[in-house]
């Protein structure tokens, strides 16, 4: 019998075969992922601009931007906007994934209106959201008014912190969707035999909810949150259509500054360099996550 | 379907622009004209425009109608691709860098000079169209101009001016629109007290944001660099600027620090506010609506008023055009400009676009669009009173990017809202256009 062929032997065998079945995603994560996270770690290296190839500068882009109000404010208003907005969408989406878990008429018809703000496209709530915060029009400020509770519209996004606030209400609303489906479809998978079981030796739905629910529902805590997060650390319609940063850079995120610097700046190195400055707070969201949330001890009600 | 319809009606809007008699002859005026033009363009040659997106259809049935007439007096097929105007200048720096695309840009305020070596010397083509239609305006050749080459031929400026209402500001005690900035600021303060005040954005707004920005600059002799780049910001002038934008902003209506390039044409026409900065479209927005006639016949347009520097001079926008050299026709390209610059051509042009644009050379400013209407005349003066971005400093990347990184929006804001004192935004300013011109 004759040896078969160089291919056959390596398609035949077990790792050849994984091999080529991993190829495809390999290759895209190759040419879709890492290329352009490596080109962009590259340009942040040099003074590339729109039109021009650049040279290598090595931290020069860093340095400057060391030194920059305007991307150290974009930073407090990143770390800002992401922990107030990604707070209250954990409680608020908690508090409705429990309320919905309840037994309530006409369950799903709720369920699916708490999707909307999600399904609609964020450019076109961001532009419901531009109307409602309008220094001149708002509806807001129209009904205070009208009710004589306020004289003059309210100033929505020309004061700094009630600029910092209105888009984080708007994110907020856009968010809780997501945070409340997924938690709700997590609290589905805790068996009710362990709450009834609580509630027999007399504990207190408190109680039940702190020792039974929370610790359960940890994993998917900490994957819902992980992605919230990330999701809004790297926010960039709402500020682009709200106030583009302003007033006065109040509501630049790290996000829409690069895009600033980058294309209609055309300043490529120094952008690129804002969008890598943003990995390594993405990297401690994603590893506190991991190695904080997921902690089993925790996840099974003992203390830390 | 609709695309032959569009040519259609793109055809005869031009015949009924081209004149009164020239109707049935129009073609063969072309041809005409062919015959003394300066460039040939070569054998089976066809040509890809990039231009932005048109303003009001006008412009775009005229426009299409000179390019049609080129087709049929040279053979060159002309393809024209509209991009959003924000989008012009990345797509035309990426077809510059990479050497394909189009053959020739439609492009904004210092864009050639961010590729300069990668555009066609027009020198001669540029040169000529001067020298026949009474030269081109200083402002705008500055845009077209590197040292003594031109890398671009003016097109237009978008003109902006005041839009006001006559009414508020009689009401206000004014019986003339003052011209200097000392009487503008008494005017905003009699209306601001009045309860019809008037509004500039202090926002991230591109157009009005920066143009209000380099007025409030420029009119008080301030500027961003010196002639040989070097930061010149710094300086009793801006100074003085600011201290005047912050009178200014105690009369505005509240809110502008927010406001984007729309808002103030909402409050405007909503009667929030009673006077802004704003191109011609703020009329013809009242104008074109039924329900608005009454803010329509109010309105009424002005120059920005002269400040201490004593002459009037503002940023505008500013649009070029462009042959890159990887275009494979150069000659027809220039052809191609040089047709639509004919007189009747660009004269037809100017009409179309209802005073959005205004002429790039001296002999069409009597063009009729102009005296049409009261409302255009103040943008009749666009080309004249335009000072090139970055003044006194040359251009290219650097003042590109000192705009679009809104340095002088974000100074002023800061300092009429208090954010900085004064001199602490003057400071924060000088650091970020250093790092532009470095």
């Amino acid at each position: 019998m004759a040896r078969p062929g160089l291919i056959a032997r390596f398609v035949g065998s077990r790792n050849g075969l994984g091999f080529l079945f991993m190829l495809p995603a390999a290759v895209f994560l190759l040419c879709f992922l890492t290329y352009p996270l490596g080109l962009g770690v590259w340009l942040g290296f040099t003074d590339t601009t729109i039109g021009r190839p650049g040279i290598f500068i090595g931290l020069e882009n860093y340095i400057w931007l060391s030194d920059d109000p305007v991307f150290w404010l974009s930073v407090f208003n990143t770390l800002l906007y992401t922990t107030v907005a990604s707070v209250l969408k954990f409680v608020l989406g908690l508090w409705l994934a429990l309320i919905l878990n309840e037994r309530l008429p006409m369950k799903n018809l709720f369920r699916a209106i708490i999707l909307l703000p999600w399904v609609v496209p964020t450019v076109l709530s961001a532009l419901a959201f531009w109307w409602i915060y309008d220094s001149q029009f708002s509806i807001i400020s129209w009904v205070l008014m009208k009710w004589g509770w306020i004289d003059a519209p309210i100033n929505f996004l020309g004061d700094p912190g009630m600029a910092r606030a209105s888009v984080i209400a708007a994110n907020v609303w856009r968010g809780i969707p997501f945070v409340a489906i997924s938690l709700l479809a997590g609290l589905q998978t805790i068996p009710q035999s362990l709450n009834e079981a609580a509630a027999l030796d007399g504990a207190t739905s408190w109680q039940r909810f702190r020792r039974i629910t929370l610790p359960l529902l940890t994993p998917i805590i900490a994957v819902v949150m992980t992605f919230s997060v990330l999701f809004t650390f790297t926010d960039f319609q709402l500020i682009y259509v709200l106030t583009r940063g302003g007033p006065v850079n109040a509501t630049h995120l790290m996000a829409t500054l690069s895009f600033q610097r980058a294309i209609p700046g055309g300043q490529l190195g120094e952008g690129a360099a804002i969008a890598v400055a943003m990995i390594p707070f993405l990297l401690a969201a994603i590893l506190f996550s991991f190695f904080g949330l997921q902690r089993r001890k925790w996840q099974q009600g003992g203390g830390d | 379907m609709t695309m032959k319809r569009r040519k259609f009606l793109a055809g005869t809007a031009g015949l009924a622009a081209t004149g009164l008699a020239a109707g049935p002859f129009a073609v063969g005026r072309a041809i005409a004209q062919g015959a003394g033009m300066s460039f040939t363009p070569e054998e089976g040659a066809s040509l890809r425009l990039l231009r932005w997106v048109p303003f009001v259809p006008g412009e775009e049935e005229a426009w299409n109608a000179n390019t049609q007439a080129f087709t049929e007096a040279t053979g060159v097929q002309v393809q024209i691709d509209q991009e959003s105007w924000e989008d012009v200048r990345p797509k035309a720096a990426v077809a510059a860098n990479v050497g394909s695309g189009p053959d020739m840009v439609m492009s904004w305020f210092d864009d050639p000079f961010q590729y300069p070596d990668k555009l066609v010397d027009v020198t001669d083509l540029a040169t000529g169209l001067g020298e026949a239609n009474g030269g081109w305006y200083e402002g705008l050749e500055g845009y077209a101009k590197q040292d003594d080459t031109f890398i671009a031929v003016p097109l237009c400026a978008i003109g902006n001016a005041i839009c006001y209402r006559d009414s508020h500001m009689k009401a206000a005690g004014f019986d003339t629109f003052p011209e200097d900035t000392d009487g503008f600021l008494e005017l905003c303060k009699a209306m601001q007290s009045n309860g019809t005040p008037a509004g500039f954005p202090h926002g991230k707004a591109v157009g009005d944001g920066n143009n209000y920005a380099h007025w409030l600059l420029w009119s008080h002799g301030g500027m961003t660099v010196d002639e040989n780049g070097e930061v010149a910001i710094d300086s009793p002038e801006t100074r003085a600027a600011i201290e005047y934008a912050k009178a200014l902003y105690a009369t505005f209506i509240p809110g502008t620090e927010s406001w984007l390039d729309i808002n103030n044409n909402r409050a405007f026409l909503a009667g929030q506010i009673s006077l802004t900065a704003n191109g011609v479209s703020l009329y013809y927005a009242a104008a074109n609506d039924p329900a608005m006639s009454e803010i329509a016949e109010d309105i009424r347009t002005v120059n920005l008023p002269i400040g201490p520097v004593g002459e009037s001079v503002e940023l505008h926008q500013t649009s070029t055009l462009s042959i890159f050299d990887h275009c494979q026709y150069p000659e027809a390209a220039k052809a191609y400009i040089e047709f639509m610059y004919q007189p009747d051509r660009m004269n037809a042009w100017i009409e179309g676009a209802s005073a959005y644009c205004c002429q790039p050379l001296k002999a069409f400013a009597d063009n009729p669009v102009w005296t049409s209407n009261p409302v255009h005349e103040a943008y009749a003066n666009a080309s004249a009173s335009l000072r090139p971005n970055g003044y006194a400093g040359p251009l290219g990347p650097a003042s590109a990017g000192v705009m679009a990184d809104y340095v002088l929006v974000d100074m002023f804001a800061e300092a009429v809202t208090g954010q900085r004192s004064t001199d602490d935004a003057i400071a924060n300013a000088a650091r970020r256009i250093g790092r532009y011109y470095r």
